[in-house]
């Protein structure tokens, strides 16, 4: 909060430098973050697998639906080849969706509520598609670009069509991830303001304030239901993409 | 033949509880708050569907503005383009509707392979 009776929403996003010397290179709250969840994916792979147990406990469990739950993932959306691709589906998944549980912590920082964050992923997405696309198609993976069935006098006009509808994509994957954490943060914050002012207002605001203390309860629910879920929607678009590339429609 | 009809109903009836009650056929659902838990929000589609429109819009945008910064020739690539992206737009919000393909979720990708290779 910056001034008492203004709701300052948006500065929980403000990128602030840390670790002194690192700070000065750019090592933000962000990073730090990125750096726990990558830590975090680790421990959780890397610890839980170490008992190699037949009838797994909690740790390994949780493990093993992660990574089967994303390989049938794979494999039912891209096919036979999906495995191949299921290392970089995993890591993708698990990285942003360690990324959007981390930001519900008080604290803490969901670094997926930036752009550059999202764009950066899906741009990764969307060259490694491109390059899966031409190494299994060469050149014939233009004919991605040509609608079917349609006559040839259109063509000029549907091809750039379908390749800007191509290179939307790399908007729409980034912003939809983004936008979900950034309003669920805003939300957040403004519900959390209007505890502090009604609650500061006097006997006739405990009822408001109470009101929207509960609204924010329900709330943080919510928003481990979109942390989730966009991690997901984040990933099945990603394997819905590497389909299309690896099939041509 | 009025009767071979009334018989066939009354086979098909049996037949059908009688596979229910084998398991065979899921009982039919009634299409009420189990339909709707089913399918995405109001709002989930509608900002889907606004993203969808809006990406291939600003990505026509940058082309034909960096376009024109390039040759200089400004404003006519993005006049040109502009349109193009509106087009993709309703092009990727089609093809989330279109008929004929199976929406993008998982649950409906189990009993159908993914078409073959095609091009």
């Amino acid at each position: 909060m910056a001034a008492p009776g203004k709701i300052d929403a948006l500065s929980q996003f403000q990128l602030h430098p840390m670790l002194g010397e690192l700070g000065q290179m750019g090592f933000s709250q962000s990073t730090l973050m990125m750096v726990v969840a990558a830590a975090l994916t680790l421990m959780l792979l890397g610890l839980g697998m170490r008992p190699r147990a037949m009838v797994p406990g909690r740790l390994q469990a949780a493990a093993e639906m992660l990574y089967e739950f994303t390989y049938n993932m794979c494999v039912e959306t891209i096919g036979h080849e999906g495995r191949r691709f299921f290392p970089f589906v995993f890591t993708l998944f698990l990285f942003i969706l360690f990324g959007n549980l981390l930001g519900v912590f008080p604290y803490f920082f969901a670094f997926t509520s930036h752009i550059a964050v999202t764009l950066a992923l899906t741009l990764v997405v969307m060259v490694i598609t491109t390059i899966v696309g031409v190494a299994t198609h060469k050149l014939h993976f233009l004919s991605y670009f040509v609608p079917q069935g349609v006559p040839k006098l259109l063509l000029p006009l549907l091809v750039p069509i379908e390749i800007l509808s191509y290179l939307s994509r790399i908007i729409s994957l980034s912003v939809r991830l983004f936008a979900n954490m950034m309003a669920g943060h805003v939300m957040l914050e403004v519900f959390g303001a209007f505890v502090i002012m009604l609650g500061g207002a006097g006997l006739l605001g405990l009822l408001p304030a109470g009101l929207a203390l509960g609204i924010n309860t329900i709330l943080i629910g919510f928003e481990i239901l979109v942390a989730v879920l966009q991690a997901y929607v984040f990933a099945i678009l990603t394997c819905i993409y590497l389909h299309d590339a690896v099939h041509l429609h | 033949m009025n009767k071979n009809q009334g018989d066939r109903a009354a086979f098909e009836e049996r037949l059908r509880t009688a596979r229910q009650r084998q398991g065979l056929d899921p009982r039919p659902q009634p299409p009420g708050p189990d339909a709707a838990d089913s399918s995405p929000s109001a709002l989930a589609v509608g900002f889907k569907v606004s993203v969808e429109l809006v990406s291939a819009l600003v990505v026509a945008c940058a082309i034909g503005w960096g376009l024109d910064r390039l040759f200089g020739t400004r404003p006519w690539f993005l006049i040109g383009f502009v349109p193009l992206g509106g087009a993709a737009g309703v092009l990727n919000v089609w093809r989330m509707f279109a008929p004929g393909k199976p929406a993008p979720r998982p649950a409906d990708r189990t009993d159908h392979p993914p078409p073959p290779a095609g091009h």
